[in-house]
């Protein structure tokens, strides 16, 4: 295995650096931030890319990247690790932060003081959490993360981003005290901090301290469902990301699913076997089906296309979380394929709903916010409005065809990748027999109610977003115009071809999500990686010598 | 002191999260203040209690744990300690703006109805 040595570290320093420098450059020099800030994340998605090429070109098992960040090894030091799943979610961190980075561009980068700093140190804290192998260490890194974010949900200012933002912000500072006492009861009974080497010792844990492990387990997890928007620590997150600024948004939907990550991450590897296997996995599914039904509610009784964007994101989180629930390697595969289309397609929609806000609003009452029905006189039969024979802008057209696409991809119908997720995901499902290994986990019932809710919660999407679609393209009333700025509109389409090009390449890309979902749930190789990652020579100590047993 | 310390952490948390449920935006960055002294003493008591044992090595004393106290506790409760009061200086920093921009310091914005 010949990774290169030092490109695991890559997507973690480059934001930085770039962040450093784009404070350094100041407010004045606005094309050299944007150059900086745009060349950045398009370097930090090559390095994702890169990564993602070396991993998988190993076969199977894969090939794992292990960074020793002291070139000390793995239970005393930090260790960086890329497999499979990491580098997948490197790969759509990177995909979404460019588009937003290039969206941003139009207006929102002039909105208020230090946007591109924030956004680069919010991607660095992302891509860290995606890479570390150390749970305090993830710590900082959830730090780093939400504090950029904190500053970006702000972004632009006004009552709605502060009342928001303060709620956002309280939830997070209670979530961060939850994970620090998980990890500190898990250090007290494993006594080490290494995701790896507490897998390797988990079977070893005394039956007396199997409860302490799994009080603090089950804390941990509970931070991560915070910040994954489980049902019901979830009431923060529509009014928050709904008041953010639009490219802000976009970035935040992969943020959920950093929290989902992390479930995914230590879930299979601390209970895949042994003693403790599938502890929990009971309230992982039951909370990820609550999700799913509250989000769908929340959809049907809301017109506001930007809480319509957020409780999508709960809809998709609580898919995630229940398939995870299941303890099975093919529903995880489709799980992880799903999880790139509904995070794509919701930072597309968040594009969309400011996009779609702006049309008509010379002389008609902003219909964003107001969520009562259009007036009599916005009739389209008005004589005063002759609708026929009105120019169409090109625009507006590409916009509604923009929009239906990404409704399409939400909701999960043909023919986008949105389509082939689900009916994977449900395949999964379905094919689970009784005599499996994970029937005792999820019985049929939790089965079929995984498949009913899925297909609801995609009809709810399509029925509210055809309501959207409706008001705001159709009845609008006044002129029908959108001023889309090019970079606005190149972005949205750069995004909607990455759906489409996760649709043409389905196959490679399923291929590639059940390699990383049998990794998941068969970790030995990955903890043994990373624990016999041995430190470099450096400069100044040539040879690393074992301390020789008397 | 292990019942010392225990009772401490639970009547700071217990404090915090009274705090925190409280509808006044002061009350509730004092309660993730207090709940995050009670972590903090958590974190600190997890490598266990003892009196007169070094966490680094001095020349002279055996390297065994007989006579150290476990020193990776007490730096992970340094870094939770800055970061917890660095995020807690931003949330002050949005109270404050809440607080100019709805003329109250309720949690909602809403004007006092009590």
């Amino acid at each position: 295995m010949d990774f290169m040595p030092h490109l695991v570290v890559v997507p973690v320093v480059l934001p930085l650096i770039a962040a450093a420098l784009l404070i350094l450059l100041g407010e004045k020099r606005r094309r050299a931030r944007v150059l900086v800030n745009i060349g950045a994340t398009l370097a930090g998605l090559l390095a994702a890319l890169a990564i993602l090429w070396q991993v998988d070109s190993g076969g199977e098992p894969a090939a794992i990247g292990v960074y020793l960040a002291a070139n000390w090894e793995a239970p005393f030091g930090i260790v960086l690790v890329a497999d499979r799943l990491s580098a997948l979610m490197l790969v759509l961190a990177g995909i979404v932060g460019l588009f937003a980075a290039v969206y941003a561009e139009a207006a929102w980068a002039r909105g208020g003081m230090y946007f591109h700093p924030l956004f680069q140190l919010q991607l660095m804290g992302l891509n860290g959490a995606f890479l570390t192998g150390d749970l305090f260490n993830l710590f900082v890194f959830f730090e780093v993360m939400l504090a950029a974010s904190y500053g970006l949900q702000l972004h632009g200012s006004g009552w709605p981003r502060v009342r928001s933002g303060l709620h956002y912000i309280a939830v997070n500072l209670l979530a961060s005290s939850l994970f620090l006492i998980g990890l500190a009861v898990l250090y007290g009974v494993m006594g080490t901090l290494s995701m790896a080497d507490i897998a390797a010792k988990l079977a070893s844990v005394p039956g007396s301290d199997r409860g302490m492990l799994h009080a603090g387990a089950a804390i941990l997890a509970v931070a991560f469902l915070i910040k994954a928007a489980a049902w019901p620590l979830n009431a923060w997150l529509v009014p928050a990301y709904t008041a953010a600024s639009a490219p802000v948004a976009a970035l935040f939907a992969v943020m959920t699913k950093v929290g989902v990550y992390i479930l995914v991450r230590l879930w299979t590897l601390l209970f895949s076997d042994g003693p403790s296997m599938n502890f929990g996995s009971d309230v992982l599914l039951y909370a990820g089906l609550a999700t799913i039904a509250f989000g769908v509610l929340g959809l049907m009784a809301t017109l506001r296309p930007g809480r319509i964007a957020g409780y999508s994101i709960l809809v998709s989180s609580g898919t995630l979380l229940a398939a995870l629930g299941m303890g099975n390697a093919a529903v995880t595969s489709a799980a992880l394929f799903y999880m790139l289309s509904a995070t794509m397609a919701v930072s597309v929609l968040f594009l969309f709903v400011e996009l779609v806000g702006r049309i008509g609003k010379d002389g008609q009452p902003d219909l964003v916010g107001v969520d009562d029905e259009p007036s009599e006189d916005t009739n389209l039969d008005d004589e005063e409005l002759p609708l026929v024979g009105q120019a169409f802008p090109i625009s507006l057209a590409l916009l509604g065809l923009g929009f239906i696409a990404a409704g399409l991809l939400v909701a999960g119908l043909p023919p986008f990748s949105g389509f082939i997720a689900k009916v994977s995901l449900l395949q999964a499902v379905l094919a689970i027999q009784p005599g499996d290994k994970a029937s005792d986990v999820a019985s049929q019932s939790a089965a079929f109610w995984i498949v009913g809710l899925v297909l609801f919660a995609g009809l709810a999407t399509m029925v509210s977003l055809a309501r959207t679609g409706i008001r705001h393209f159709w009845s609008t009333g006044g002129r029908l115009t959108s001023q889309v700025k090019i970079v606005e509109g190149a972005s949205v389409l750069g995004l909607l071809f990455a759906c489409a090009l996760l649709t043409v390449f389905a196959e490679p890309v399923l291929r590639y999500t059940n390699a990383a979902a049998a990794d998941l749930h068969a970790p030995q190789p990955y903890v043994n990686t990373v624990l016999a990652t041995r430190p470099r020579p450096g400069p100044t100590r040539s040879v690393y010598v074992e301390e020789e047993a008397p | 002191m292990e019942v010392l310390l225990a009772l401490v952490i639970g009547v700071f948390g217990g404090a915090g999260v009274w705090l925190v449920l409280r509808p006044r935006t002061f009350q509730v960055v004092m309660g993730l203040t207090l709940l995050s002294y009670a972590v903090n003493l958590f974190i600190f008591s997890v490598g266990g209690l003892f009196l007169d044992k070094p966490p680094l090595v001095t020349p002279g004393l055996p390297t065994d744990l007989e006579h150290y106290t476990d020193p990776l506790p007490q730096a992970l409760v340094l870094t939770a300690i800055v970061i917890g009061f660095a995020t807690t200086a931003l949330f002050l920093v949005v109270l404050l703006a809440s607080r100019g921009l709805s003329g109250t310091d309720h949690v909602d914005g809403a004007r006092d109805e009590s």
